[in-house]
């Protein structure tokens, strides 16, 4: 795939989040998952930062291992390894 | 180099892409959101852990701390400390050079504000070896919106470098590097979700090993071989995608997958997939289990065997920028300590996770095996990874 079909696809998703979040402000699409049926999402079972410092150290594992990096989704900000 | 150029440009442009198309859904958020329900900050708690890494010669263990408080309902701090004792003979040391050992430590400081769903966070951090210090800042914000149903997040990092080269007073260099990322997280039914993340990555500045060496076919060497030091761009961009899953199975489960693409302007494309599973057992324990498997292709100035010295304008033999694939089993128990056994009567957990990891190296050639130059088998290695930790929850 080249990188500007790349380009474009990323161009294209990020357009339909922007259409999606506020095109559903306008136009009245209610949210359909209401409050009270989120218990199971609430559960701590699904919670993908369950535990923070273990996901931390297995991303740092990650980006010394592998030229990989970034979108983990944990924050962070560098590896400091050298 | 027009290769690595387009690389860069794309990588420039997808930041302006991503920084753009968040800022305006941002603002129509803003100005189109009703206000209902606020959110609310992460409770209490506080993490601590010891980690082992064991695999390629390679000894990396250390404690970890981490502590977050909230201060009020709207503002929350927290702290974190980390230390890697490292004892390494890893087969580019071994080659090249001699063991060594040496300390990294990290720490951190955070502070989160809270305004009805919009969450701002700030962070300075610091990581300083013998050879290497770096500081950066990070600051993220997101926003509940569309019922909750929906979370915008976007976030900068700067980190500002100094490298230095042990037994070398006068060697001293600098990088920075710059981040930038968005994510959109997405309620779809009552028992899925799905987040999409994106991160652009800039470097500049001096980005080599200042120890590591290619090497290259020389036949004045009764070994036949030459070794000089690599030489790496002054500049790397890079952008990754990450698309997750999170569905919550009927009978108390979660399953979690995700996919990631990232690729850079050193030409390294690499793709990683992950799929975990968490299973709670009799009410006091929870088991997790995970399957990861990553790939990634050479960057454009890697060889493993360059023809001859100074054979291009940039050289390397690291073999994270070589063509290689991984794959990680993991397990981790959680046991749910009883409150009357508990510290202070807290509720608390106790961890063990442990993840084997695979490396197997597509040219990237084990030069202590002692073949002739250039037909040594090829390297692999696997690794041992341990984390036991206690959290608190106050």
């Amino acid at each position: 795939m080249s990188k500007i079909i790349k380009l474009i696809l990323l161009r294209i998703l990020l357009c339909c989040c922007v259409v999606s979040v506020t095109g559903c402000a306008s136009i009245n699409i209610e949210p359909w998952v209401k409050p009270y049926e989120r218990q199971n999402l609430a559960d701590p079972i699904m919670s993908n930062n369950r535990h923070p410092i273990a996901n931390m150290h297995i991303a740092h594992v990650y980006e010394a291992r592998e030229s990989s990096r970034g979108a983990e989704g944990t924050g962070g900000g560098g590896c400091g390894c050298n | 180099m027009l290769r690595v150029l387009a690389g860069a440009d794309v990588a420039v442009i997808s930041i302006r892409s991503v920084l753009f198309s968040f800022v305006i859904a941002l603002l129509v958020i803003c100005i189109t959101s009703e206000e209902s329900q606020a959110a609310v900050l992460q409770p209490d708690r506080i993490d601590v852990l010891y980690h082992s890494y064991d695999g390629g010669g390679m000894k990396i263990d250390g404690p970890a701390i981490l502590l977050r408080k909230k201060t009020s309902e709207t503002f929350a701090v927290s702290a974190y400390y980390y230390v890697d004792s490292i004892s390494s003979a890893s087969v580019d040391v071994m080659s090249t050079a001699s063991p060594y050992t040496e300390k990294r430590k990290e720490a951190q400081l955070g502070l989160e504000y809270l305004h009805e769903k919009t969450l701002m966070d700030i962070s300075v951090r610091q990581s300083a070896e013998s050879d290497y210090l770096a500081k950066s800042i990070n600051l993220n914000i997101s926003q509940d919106t569309f019922g909750d149903l929906t979370n915008l997040s976007l976030g900068l990092a700067y980190s500002d470098n100094e490298v230095k080269r042990n037994g070398d007073e006068f060697f001293n260099e600098q990088s920075q590097q710059y981040r930038l990322r968005a994510g959109i997280s997405q309620i779809l039914t009552r028992n899925l979700s799905m987040n999409l993340n994106f991160e652009a990555v800039a470097d500049e500045g001096y980005l080599n090993n200042p120890y590591r060496s290619v090497r290259y076919i020389d036949n004045t060497q009764p070994s036949g071989v030459g070794y000089q030091s690599e030489v790496y761009p002054n500049t790397r961009n890079s952008f990754a995608s990450k698309i997750s899953a999170s569905y919550y199975l009927p009978y108390r489960a979660a399953l979690f997958v995700h996919y990631r693409y990232f690729s850079d302007s050193w030409q390294i494309d690499a793709t990683d997939v992950e799929v975990s599973y968490r299973h709670p057992i009799a009410d006091v324990f929870e088991i997790e289990l995970k399957v990861r498997h990553y790939q990634q292709t050479q960057a454009s100035f890697y060889s493993d065997l360059f023809a001859y010295q100074d054979a291009q304008n940039y050289l390397a033999r690291d073999k994270e920028l070589s063509e290689f694939d991984d794959l990680t089993v993991g397990v981790g128990f959680t046991y749910f300590v009883p409150q009357k056994y508990s510290f202070g009567d807290l509720r608390s957990e106790a961890s063990l996770q442990w993840d084997y990891i695979k490396f197997d190296y597509k040219n990237f050639r084990d030069p202590t095996a002692g073949d002739v130059v250039g037909t040594e088998p090829l390297y692999g290695f696997s690794a041992n990874v341990i984390r036991i930790f206690y959290s608190l929850y106050f």
